[in-house]
């Protein structure tokens, strides 16, 4: 197949490109949702981001509170922010680091107005906010403005087999053309973590990698109270056909087919390093790792899945994908690509990440995936201990 | 297109994994190898459903599980070819 060279996006003022062109109304803090959660209601073309977080965090994890208030913020899905904040010194921390990219940006703070009076304040600049970005026009714009990030889940053994290949086969048609990808689940490659490490480009990013994994895996048998094989794989994995740790992990691994990564990234990390393949420091559970990784700056998302999982992200469309022809038909709304037909060998993988190319461009290109249509927007901080 | 029993990720692989709902004892079986896209034919000796592996050769206690090219675990048990391979005679080299 022909790969076209273009796909049409919304130009940014830093020169890359959305898929989508939304206006954000982001939270701090947990107790600003209300009124960016009234905000978004008064005015129309506008969506909240409402969280769990924002308060009395310190240190390393305040940090990535911050790095992931302002990638969601910088990242070229979305046109315009206003942010909104309790105080004002972290609202305006924010504000500045979004503003660096040109976009439109503006910070309120509710101490000392109250949420009625901030409301009417914001609703007003929401509102030209939303009108401005209205008549952003799609253009054409290179294959290479696609920053593509993956995660799988509710893996089963199909995932392996097949949806997790297919990733794989279209990341390694993909790579040559300059775009950037992204994978992370640094819990779910326990047991191919040394084959990973050799997948790193350089010396440096194999010994990042290393440690990486290596602080997870401390982290792990401080806090396991066994050895974990009763745990990974699970009963459930188990009765699927999984045998061991390193079995299940190689499913995962596919994703990245035959490429090398080039640097590994903090969670919530924006790459520097241009074009290709990045491993991100993050958990395995969908909605935290797909929230750090649009945070990263990444603007569109594949997500094979075995059993079906249905998790969708305000900001970043996810791409389904399954080879489970059960899971295919009885979920059907959650399944934007079906390559079941793999396992039937009416199909191969050559033919099936053809077909996620395509499925990959119409989203590109604007068409709602079905965790769109459905309402999935899962936006969800990682918290790396508690709070002071 | 021949139906496909088995399909086999890598090459290298001394494992299948059983893509119908399951295969009966002696049942003759096509396997395919995604790699390369080949065909290859081997007779099971057990039952193995959906999703679970059959061994490729003969392997022997001790022996490394090939699955997607990589080490995925040692044979505890040996195994003759055509015989299911799981929990009961291949465990983690992890822990």
């Amino acid at each position: 197949m022909e790969i076209p060279k273009t796909f049409l996006g919304y130009k940014r003022e830093d020169g890359r490109s959305g898929t989508r062109n939304h206006v954000i109304i982001l939270p701090v803090d947990d107790i600003s949702n209300a009124c960016a959660e009234a905000v978004a209601n008064n005015i129309k073309g506008t969506i909240a981001l409402p969280h769990s977080y924002g308060r009395l965090q310190f240190g390393a994890d305040l940090e990535l509170h911050f790095r992931t208030m302002i990638g969601t913020g910088r990242n070229p899905n979305v046109a315009a922010v206003i942010v909104v904040g309790i105080e004002p010194k972290w609202t305006k921390r924010i504000v500045d680091a979004i503003a660096v990219t040109g976009k439109p940006v503006e910070g309120f703070s509710i101490e000392g107005v109250g949420d009625i009076d901030t409301i009417a304040k914001v609703s007003k600049k929401a509102q030209e906010f939303s009108i401005w970005a209205s008549e952003k026009q799609r253009e054409e714009r290179p294959i290479s403005d696609l920053w593509i990030s993956v995660k799988c889940g509710e893996s089963d053994t199909t995932s392996g087999l097949a949806s997790n290949p297919t990733v794989g086969n279209l990341m390694d048609k993909l790579e040559p053309l300059g775009v950037h990808l992204c994978f992370g689940e640094t819990s779910e490659l326990t047991g191919a973590e040394t084959v990973c490490e050799k997948r790193g480009k350089t010396p440096e990013a194999q010994e990042k990698f290393k440690k990486t994994w290596n602080a997870y895996n401390d982290f792990i048998l401080k806090e396991a109270t066994d050895d974990l094989s009763e745990s990974q794989p699970t009963a459930g994995n188990i009765a699927g056909g999984l045998t061991t740790i390193e079995e299940k992990a190689f499913g995962n691994f596919q994703k990245i087919g035959s490429r090398q990564f080039i640097d590994v990234l903090e969670p919530a990390e924006e790459p520097t390093k241009g074009p290709g393949l990045y491993f991100m420091d993050t958990s395995s559970a969908a909605a935290e790792c797909v929230t750090l990784q649009a945070a990263g700056g990444f603007n569109i998302h594949l997500f094979p899945t075995g059993q079906g999982n249905i998790i969708g992200n305000p900001i970043e469309p996810v791409i389904k994908l399954t080879a489970n022809p059960l899971t295919a038909k009885t979920m059907s709304e959650h399944i934007d690509v079906d390559v079941s037909r793999i396992l039937s060998r009416e199909m191969n993988l050559d033919q099936a990440g053809d077909e996620l190319i395509k499925a990959t461009l119409r989203v590109a290109n604007g068409r709602l995936t079905c965790a769109e249509a459905l309402g999935h927007k899962e936006f969800v901080m990682t918290k790396l201990y508690r709070s002071a | 297109m021949a139906n496909t029993d088995i399909i086999i990720h890598d090459e290298k692989d001394n494992v299948g994994v059983v893509v119908i709902e399951k295969i009966t004892p002696s049942q003759d079986c096509s396997c395919w190898v995604m790699e390369n896209d080949k065909s290859v034919q081997i007779q099971s000796k057990d039952e193995i459903p959906l999703g679970h592996k059959i061994a490729m050769i003969d392997l022997n206690e001790g022996d490394t599980i090939l699955k997607y090219g990589h080490d995925i675990g040692k044979v505890v048990k040996s195994i003759k070819k055509g015989e299911h391979v799981h929990v009961h005679n291949v465990k983690t080299k992890k822990w």
